[in-house]
């Protein structure tokens, strides 16, 4: 409900925007944004504050706590030790929330976790003054007005989320973003093997496999979480159209799923010949086909 | 995905820690939640991303045991940084932070610097100037 409210589902490929020498993907919305437009959708007010003292921003922290508080705050994943090693890359903008302390060790929720974990004061200190490309400078935020949304507004908040995606995925007239950006990406990876060679095309690949799988949480590159939304939307909404679209959109996400395990074949050098480069263009421009169906159904909803 | 598909590869890239969470379909056809310990792609995409850091590691770690670097190199790269970053941690260019990478000018570092390095890359001094 959080990610559909958010409009977190989106595509976006931009080959000339590279990051650790592969082309820049995402199958979602920037990070923080999920989070800005859900509390703007739900009226919750939230106080975040940054730091330029690492000393005070644990105070701050602390201070919250006593009074109770879950805090949400900004870590770099390569310096939080109860992640497994080969997960920690150098990423800043990961969220986690803190909700208690224990034996001097913080609490902490972690979205890719499935159970709590333990950091120590200077550990969790470092993950939030880490260094480098959009540094978290020790930013944390909490609610301090959380209001019970009406049906109404419920209603009028999933819309609102709904129309957004649907207008990013459908409408956004440059090649890059949306079912443009998967039909590029189709376009490009089609003969990636034959411009970048077998060894830098498997690597594009690797990267395409993890923004997909690794990142989109709940598997398909965030399809499957989103398909899981519009099952809840129809229990507040009431319309078939929802149900519907949900069972589209899973279809969608298999397919991606397909693209993943054909694509995981080629990176591990065990693909029958049958599995190529153009194969893996023309599952993407079915995954695009079959998403605009979804979208194009949801489009201009009404509350 | 159908809940009783959800892959369950494990290679232990997760360390037993944690399981994913993976959205997949019950029999009623309601999405659920479902615990994955890892699925084949995702494994080969994530080993494949360490190789070639790896590679790089091992390509400074042979740069510095043949004196053509610092050992600063060699923990750069292990670290997955670069000159600019360790700049920022240590508070200063990425140029001074290049200069150091001279093994002359290395070895003459103060310790107070050294102590510093060390600590932007959480070992000791120890083990910042002699590697293996």
């Amino acid at each position: 409900m959080v990610f559909g409210i958010g409009s977190g589902l989106f595509f976006s490929y931009m080959p000339f925007l590279k990051l650790n020498g592969m082309p820049g993907t995402s199958y979602r919305i920037l990070p923080g944004e999920i989070f800005k437009r859900l509390t703007k959708r739900l009226h919750i007010k939230i106080k975040a504050e940054k730091f330029s003292d690492p000393k005070k921003a644990m105070d701050e922290l602390d201070r919250a706590l006593d009074k109770g508080l879950p805090i949400g705050m900004l870590t770099s994943v390569f310096y939080l030790p109860y992640l497994p090693a080969a997960f920690r890359f150098h990423f800043n903008a990961h969220n986690i929330v803190v909700f208690g302390k224990q034996n001097g060790n913080y609490l902490v929720s972690d979205p890719v976790m499935d159970k709590p974990a333990e950091i120590s004061y200077d550990d969790l200190l470092r993950a939030r003054f880490a260094k480098g490309v959009m540094p978290p400078k020790g930013k944390m935020y909490y609610p301090i007005e959380v209001p019970t949304p009406t049906e109404k507004e419920m209603k009028i908040a999933i819309v609102k989320g709904l129309n957004r995606t649907t207008s990013d995925m459908l409408t956004i007239p440059v090649p890059f973003f949306g079912l443009w950006g998967v039909r590029y990406l189709a376009k490009n990876l089609r003969t990636w093997d034959k411009k970048l060679g077998t060894r830098k095309a498997g690597l594009y690949l690797g990267n395409q496999i993890r923004m997909q799988e690794e990142i989109g949480t709940g598997g398909a590159g965030f399809r499957f979480i989103f398909a899981a939304f519009l099952q809840e939307a129809n229990e507040i909404l009431r319309q078939d159209l929802f149900d519907e679209a949900s069972a589209e959109m899973t279809v969608a996400g298999d397919r991606w799923r397909e693209f993943a395990y054909l694509a995981g074949k080629i990176c591990k050098g065990r693909a029958t010949s049958d599995i190529t480069y153009p194969l893996l263009a023309d599952i993407l421009l079915d995954c695009a086909d079959k998403e605009e169906k979804v979208f194009k159904k949801l489009r201009n909803l009404k509350a | 995905m159908d809940k009783d598909k959800v892959p369950q590869d494990d290679e232990n890239l997760l360390e037993g820690k944690f399981a994913v969470v993976k959205y997949a379909l019950d029999k009623n056809g309601k999405y659920v939640k479902v615990q994955s310990v890892g699925w084949e792609p995702e494994n080969v995409a994530l080993k494949q991303a360490w190789e070639v850091i790896n590679e790089k590691v091992e390509e400074a770690r042979k740069r510095v045991l043949s004196g053509e670097v610092s050992p600063l190199a060699y923990w750069i790269e292990k670290n997955m940084m670069d000159e600019k970053l360790v700049g920022e941690y240590m508070g200063f260019s990425k140029w001074k932070v290049k200069e150091h990478l001279n093994p002359q000018t290395f070895s003459n570092l103060p310790q107070d610097l050294l102590k510093k390095y060390a600590e932007v890359f959480k070992i000791t001094v120890e083990e910042l100037v002699k590697i293996v």
